[in-house]
């Protein structure tokens, strides 16, 4: 057998196994739309963590991660900042939007806009904006799909054909799985994510270096600029490092498929627990940022960064060894793949069609057209993804400048009374016209400061001037609402 | 369920100076901390200083919390 074959079978059986877990898993529970999407609000700290970690865990710190610090070098580090700021501005935020969503039946994050703002239009412009931004997300699973069976099959399987093969599966276990399917995969993926990162990231410096401190100081000695800000690049200093880990933090959990996953915990306290525990996931980060660093002096010249990390694993591991790192990063995309299919899926027929052509829908319906919905998107997200050349790192700073437009009203939402729904929709539009206009115009970095946060800034700007300059608009979803109900009522 | 505890949101802005604002003090490759460079040392350092603020700020939280209960 040549090493391609075995590399790619044992790739597959991981992606069969880990499919038939989640089949089991969502086989004898009636699928309507409630348990189908938020898995009927039932998930303990446990699932929690491992659900979250599932979709924030995905190809990107898998791929993306090396090959930034492979091909920019310090700035990579963003990442692990910016990831751990996120759970901690997660703390402060998701308790309340999943007391407020128990409360009052939310599903979606474009619920939580609709009846506190009581502003369909911008309810329906934070649905479409969600579903839009998503589509990069998505492309980043199956491109790094892509990769993942092109390095294994060396070279024989194409990339195209590869992400075909992933964008069916992964419809078709979403389509029949559900989010309780997705959560369990996530167990096993998280297993194999964490066994590939520290056996890339302790063994490789061993056995090619003798060890980490020897490899850091050859290459701090042959490239004495990669390892701190700005790295290989010219524009990302510390002002690019501040404002990308301040938008990306705040936008950590705007994302409609991470807003979502508080609705699927069974306490508020819960997601308050997590936040403790989560951070720590991100230390496996550190170990492919390790061998990112290592690639750069093992495997030089490399045109795309994105495959650093398998390039390095295929030259230093046996074929079965290979098999298991692909199988990882496999999962790694399906499973974030899956959640964000099927969290855009939903929004999209429950919350854009429903209000705008079928305001009689009933939940089947709506569970019938999201499942529609499933085939369409990954379809669509298929075809940008054979079409585009960006890299995985590029397409998710486009999305994060894109959703953490929503911050200010969801902030301001939860905390501040005098908000008004004009004022969100004015700075959620400036924001995301800043955004696009300077990213499309490729003047991001502007200025040495990152394009989406100068947006942010404006939006809530923009959001805090309107609202005070609108008339006062009643808060339909207070906080301390239940405490008055509950003592009006003893 | 009230709006978090102003000493809450304080620790929760400690991890922020840490790892965020005061980049420029610790974007060094030396000294080598366990054969890390310093940044990425720094960086692992915090996100273990930031999951302990969390359990710090969860006890400010649910204490606060059953004051508020016990003395309507």
């Amino acid at each position: 057998m040549t090493p391609a074959i075995v590399a790619m079978s044992v790739i597959f059986s991981i992606v069969f196994v880990g499919s038939a877990v989640g089949f089991r898993a969502g086989k004898g529970r009636q699928m309507n739309l409630e348990e189908w999407s938020i898995a009927g609000r039932s998930f303990g700290l446990l699932f929690m963590w491992l659900l979250m970690a599932g979709e924030i865990y995905t190809t990107f710190a898998f791929l993306g991660a090396s090959g930034w610090a492979y091909s920019r070098g310090g700035p990579a580090l963003y990442i692990m900042a910016y990831i751990t700021l996120g759970y901690v501005i997660s703390f402060y935020i998701l308790p309340y939007i999943w007391e407020l969503g128990r409360r009052h039946g939310l599903q979606t994050q474009s619920d939580f806009f609709e009846k506190r703002y009581r502003s369909r239009a911008l309810a329906l412009l934070v649905s479409f904006f969600g579903v839009l931004f998503v589509i990069p997300y998505l492309q980043i699973q199956l491109t790094g799909l892509g990769i993942i069976v092109q390095v294994a099959s060396f070279d024989q399987i194409p990339r195209s054909v590869s992400m075909l093969i992933a964008v069916t599966l992964v419809a078709l276990f979403v389509y029949f799985g559900g989010m309780r399917a997705v959560a369990w995969v996530s167990v096993l993926k998280d297993l194999l994510m964490i066994l590939a990162a520290l056996t890339i990231g302790i063994y490789i410096p061993i056995h090619y270096f003798g060890g980490v401190s020897p490899l850091f100081h050859t290459l701090a000695a042959t490239h004495p600029t990669h390892l701190v800000m700005p790295g290989a690049t010219k524009t990302m200093g510390h002002a690019w490092f501040i404002s990308t880990v301040l938008l990306s933090a705040c936008g950590f959990y705007m994302w409609p498929h991470t807003f979502g996953a508080a609705f699927t915990a069974k306490s508020g306290r819960i997601l308050r627990r997590n936040a403790i525990v989560t951070p720590l996931y991100t230390l496996s980060l550190a170990f492919i940022l390790i061998a990112g660093f290592a690639a750069v002096l093992l495997v030089p010249g490399l045109t795309n960064g994105d495959v650093s990390l398998l390039m390095l694993a295929r030259k230093t591991f046996p074929a079965w060894f290979l098999g298991v790192i692909g199988g990882a990063g496999a999962l790694t995309a399906m499973v974030p793949a899956a959640i964000i299919l099927l969290t855009a899926s939903t929004l999209f027929a429950k919350n854009v069609y429903r209000p705008l052509f079928a305001p009689q829908m009933s939940e089947d319906g709506i569970a019938r057209l999201a499942k529609t919905m499933v085939l369409i998107l990954a379809l669509t997200s298929f075809g940008l993804a054979l079409h585009s050349s960006t890299t995985l790192v590029a397409l998710l700073l486009l999305g994060y400048a894109g959703v953490t437009q929503f911050f200010p009203g969801v902030v301001f939402g939860l905390f501040w009374s005098r908000v008004t729904a004009v004022g969100v929709t004015c700075g959620l539009l400036a924001g995301l016209a800043t955004a696009a206009a300077l990213m499309l115009s490729h003047r991001d970095p502007f200025h040495g400061i990152n394009a989406g946060f100068l947006a942010l800034l404006l939006n809530f700007a923009i959001t805090i001037l309107i609202s005070l300059l609108t008339p006062r608009q009643p808060n339909p979803l207070p906080l301390a609402a239940e405490e008055e109900t509950t003592t009006t009522a003893y | 369920m009230r709006r978090p505890s102003l000493p809450a949101v304080a620790v929760g802005l400690i991890p922020f100076l840490g790892m965020c604002f005061s980049v420029p003090l610790w974007d060094r490759v030396s000294p080598m901390i366990l054969g890390l460079p310093f940044n990425l040392f720094w960086l692992i350092l915090w996100i273990v200083l930031s999951s302990g603020c969390m359990a710090l700020a969860n006890r400010i939280e649910e204490r606060h919390k059953k004051k508020g209960s016990t003395t309507p």
